[in-house]
């Protein structure tokens, strides 16, 4: 039972199935901005499983700040941030579990009890094989300090914290990062409950 | 680019949404094989809800044009199937239409068959079908699709597996907190029993939830058979606004 009777019960969830790529791809999904924007960085990673294995059938969703740290969304106390800044991002994984998002780098955010959150993104997995989504973050490995100051990040062990955290890839260019998402295994993603 | 944020230690009030304890499908469910690898093995971190999470995609509008909603006419001519109208409203757990919220549904044709290259079911496609819909719900929370049933399929979870009939659902809500995928099923499918994905979810209540109820008022004469499915997306905790302030 839930420790909150709620007035009407929640729709349960259920997995995408294998046959995602019907419904929900979106030609201009990954680009949070188009190709080529000014300061536009690319976010590519990998899905895999737990003997290491692509997810070639998985969609990651990415949801973010813009570059001020404000949200295009009425809920910001602080008010609504840029308007045509999107925030949202989702790739399907091609046949290697590969995905990939092309942004801008959002800005830190006040955390909820104090203090304030690194940039990140909150990211959403979904695939065959997961009755939910599974959600996880990326920060950035050259916010060093930010990092070591947010909440977040804090309360992750330390052996487990370096999987939130995306790596330069500086032969795949300026602005180039790579994380991938371990759905299992020795080096599994952390994943939250939100 | 950290300029005047306004992160008076505690001073940050925003809403907090329910969390929906014991609704979901265990992520670790043994009967559907698919999870074995792929489900995490680590206990999920508790996440604050900041603004993060409390703030979400608002798209919509741009995205979607009337004639999405119908699956029926967007090829040279009709899919074969049975006709059906299927509608209802989101709200949240509080009782609070969702309006303005993208709906995004996909499907099998109805032989059971899904126009995806990876579907090897021995089944027909249909030129007519392509199994994808899109709407957006109306000031009410309302949605309504226009498609053919879905037909029941074969899979290789276990010996002689069948799919009940379904038809998936993707809703955004207006908070990262609120974001859901599901299914939604027939009412009396005889093949729900044996399904694991059906039965992942504790509990006959919240099964129940996500099985759609044949309704008269609905059904078109001579035309369509209608089904009405009400979706609830997670709630806001009541506390955090003062009085007069709450928003929708």
């Amino acid at each position: 039972m839930s420790p909150h009777p709620l007035p009407h019960g929640l729709t349960p969830s259920q997995t995408v199935g294998p046959f995602l790529a019907i419904g929900l791809p979106w030609p201009d999904g990954p680009f949070v901005v188009p190709d080529g924007t000014p300061g536009a960085v690319s976010i590519s990673g990998r899905v895999l499983d737990g003997a290491g294995e692509p997810v070639p059938d998985a969609l990651v969703e990415t949801w973010q700040a813009a570059p001020d740290g404000t949200f295009a969304h009425p809920d910001d106390p602080r008010g609504p941030g840029p308007a045509g800044f999107r925030g949202f991002g989702r790739c399907p994984t091609g046949g290697d579990g590969g995905y990939r998002i092309i942004t801008l780098r959002p800005g830190p955010v006040p955390a909820p009890g104090g203090g304030t959150e690194a940039p990140h993104l909150d990211v959403s997995v979904f695939a065959r094989g997961l009755l939910d989504r599974v959600v996880t973050r990326i920060y950035f490995p050259d916010e060093e300090a930010a990092n070591g100051a947010d909440p977040v990040l804090a309360a992750i062990p330390g052996d487990r914290r370096a999987t939130l955290i995306a790596a330069a890839d500086p032969a795949a260019g300026e602005g180039a990062f790579r994380f991938d998402i371990r759905l299992q295994g020795g080096r599994e993603t952390v994943f939250f409950d939100v | 680019m950290t300029t005047d944020l306004p992160s008076a230690p505690g001073r940050l009030r925003l809403p907090a949404y329910q969390r929906p304890a014991g609704v979901h499908p265990p992520l670790d469910s043994p009967a559907y094989a698919s999870s074995a690898l792929r489900a995490p093995r680590r206990p999920l971190v508790p996440l604050a809800q900041g603004l993060t999470e409390i703030t979400g995609p608002l798209l919509g509008a741009e995205r979607v044009t009337a004639a999405d909603a119908d699956l029926t006419t967007r090829h040279g001519g009709e899919p074969l199937g049975e006709r059906i109208i299927l509608a209802g409203q989101v709200r949240d757990s509080g009782g609070r239409p969702v309006p303005d919220t993208l709906i995004e549904i996909w499907q099998a044709n109805a032989a059971g068959r899904y126009a995806h290259g990876v579907d090897d079911h021995d089944a027909p496609l249909d030129p007519n079908f392509d199994g994808a819909g899109r709407c957006r719900t109306d000031a009410d929370g309302r949605y309504r699709f226009i498609t053919v049933k879905p037909g029941a399929y074969p899979w290789q979870n276990h010996h002689n597996a069948w799919r009940p009939a379904h038809v998936h659902f993707s809703l955004f809500g207006r908070a990262f907190t609120q974001r859901l995928i599901t299914q939604m099923y027939f009412p009396g499918d005889p093949l729900f029993g044996q399904d694991p994905i059906f039965n992942s979810v504790p509990g006959p209540a919240a099964r129940e939830r996500m099985i759609a109820r044949f309704d008269l008022g609905t059904t078109q004469p001579g035309w369509a058979l209608g089904y009405q499915w009400d979706i609830v997306l997670r709630g806001r905790e009541a506390t955090p606004f003062e009085p007069g302030e709450e928003r929708r």
